[in-house]
């Protein structure tokens, strides 16, 4: 007996299927500048004088990189109702993805500020900037500029782990996916062609950072 | 949780690391193959493998397991789910490790290559003797890196429906009712394969970092 492939399920629930690619993108979006945010802020913290605002940041960097993103939101998912936070799926997916995206974010951005010469903080500090501009001006946007490919391979990870999102059942493409799936019995063929939006959606991700990358850090090295 | 329920998560813990082991030696077989290819001196060859790394590298892990999962059962091979996840996972590791092991070889300094020309050594001599190992040093610690991340993603297997540690825990979750512990516990016992891992790579790493010159 051989098997029929019918792709019209498919296509008949494309229209959903690109919503949830809308979504997909909304989410990886949404969980990158969250991740940016925890990444920077992080930073700061890791170079702290104090230990107490050095090791929380250590030890929150370990313990997310290594356990799986899975466990993490099922865990952030029962937690914040029983700290008296209800929010939807889709939310708890964008706070789970910018803390795991952000443990990674702190420890990539950090390698960019260490290759930073010291010289060149105190310079700034010698023309009469504010301490904070210099971190702004001299180290965090030259930092970042260093090690903006390695953010975004990073990134282009954390677009494809949105799918695990689908796990709480936030909307994106793989909880769309899975509808249509049950309704329709056609697995291969909705996954087949799942697989393919997101090739095009981790492309279009990469294109849309290196824009960024072009826009925001162009002007000359030296 | 009482002795019955930790021993159920041990069991899907050791069903996590036979997963993981079985999906990385099973792809650093295919990765190596992968990787010559892809360093080969044949375009077509070249395109082809680079072509499947992207596809790999540009899609999720999970809709990587679904296709195999489904696919292997519509090709007519009836498998156990965790055969087949374990090919999913076979595949995924072939294309990441192909693709670190392509940059090690590249990264092989080039006076090396001339040399084994020199000394008219043949393609199998000169990869397996001069090259490789040089590359398998210099890949040593993205290789963990990825075996960290492989051991993770066999989390993923639960959604297909394969009882490893996440989803023992996840059963056990919903029959105690107390999610933040299992979890806990879960995450525990992840960390505690993982992080010895990520820290020996960290060492190997920056035991290799060349002195700035």
């Amino acid at each position: 007996m051989s098997y029929q492939l019918d792709f019209s399920p498919v296509w008949d629930g494309f229209p959903e299927l690109l919503w949830g690619c809308v979504g997909t993108i909304g989410l990886a979006l949404a969980g990158m500048l969250l991740a940016t945010v925890i990444g920077i802020g992080g930073v700061i913290m890791r170079q702290s004088r104090f230990a107490s605002l050095r090791y929380p940041v250590i030890a929150f960097v370990e313990v997310i990189r290594n356990t799986p993103f899975l466990v993490q939101i099922f865990f952030i998912f029962f937690a914040l109702p029983l700290v008296g936070i209800r929010i939807d799926p889709t939310p708890t997916a964008v706070l789970a993805l910018g803390i795991n995206g952000g443990a990674y974010a702190i420890e990539i951005i950090r390698g960019g500020v260490q290759s930073i010469s010291k010289g060149q903080y105190e310079a700034g500090l010698a023309l009469g900037l504010h301490r904070s501009s210099v971190f702004r001006l001299i180290i965090l946007k030259p930092a970042l500029r260093a090690i903006f490919p390695s953010l975004t391979s990073q990134f282009v990870l954390l677009t494809l782990t949105t799918s695990i999102a689908s796990a709480i059942s936030a909307y994106e493409l793989t909880s769309v996916a899975k509808r249509i799936e049950s309704d329709s019995f056609r697995s291969f063929e909705v996954y087949f062609v799942v697989t393919a939006l997101y090739l095009v959606i981790s492309g279009l991700i990469m294109k849309l950072l290196n824009m960024f990358s072009s826009r925001y850090f162009d002007y000359p090295v030296r | 949780m009482d002795h019955g329920e930790l021993l159920f998560l041990l069991k899907g813990l050791q069903w996590t690391v036979v997963l993981s082991a079985v999906g990385f030696l099973f792809g650093m077989a295919a990765g190596l193959g992968i990787a010559l290819l892809r360093t080969s001196k044949f375009q077509a060859v070249q395109r082809i493998t680079a072509g499947y790394i992207a596809v790999f590298q540009g899609t999720p892990l999970l809709m990587q397991l679904f296709v195999v999962y489904y696919g292997l059962a519509l090709i007519g091979l009836k498998l156990d789910a965790w055969l087949a996840v374990a090919i999913g996972f076979t595949l995924h590791a072939s294309a990441y490790l192909g693709e670190i092991w392509r940059g090690s070889i590249e990264a092989v300094p080039k006076g090396q290559l001339e040399a084994s020309h020199a000394l008219s050594l043949g393609y199998v001599s000169r990869m397996k003797d001069i090259v490789l190992p040089q590359a398998f040093r210099i890949s040593l610690p993205a290789t963990i890196g990825f075996l960290v991340q492989l051991i993770k993603g066999t989390s993923l297997a639960s959604i297909v429906g394969f009882t490893e540690l996440t989803r023992a825990g996840a059963i056990i979750s919903n029959q105690i009712f107390r999610p933040l512990l299992v979890f806990g516990i879960v995450a525990l016992l992840y960390f505690v394969i993982c992080w010895p891992l990520s820290l020996y790579g960290a060492r190997l790493e920056s035991r290799f970092v060349q002195p700035a010159h």
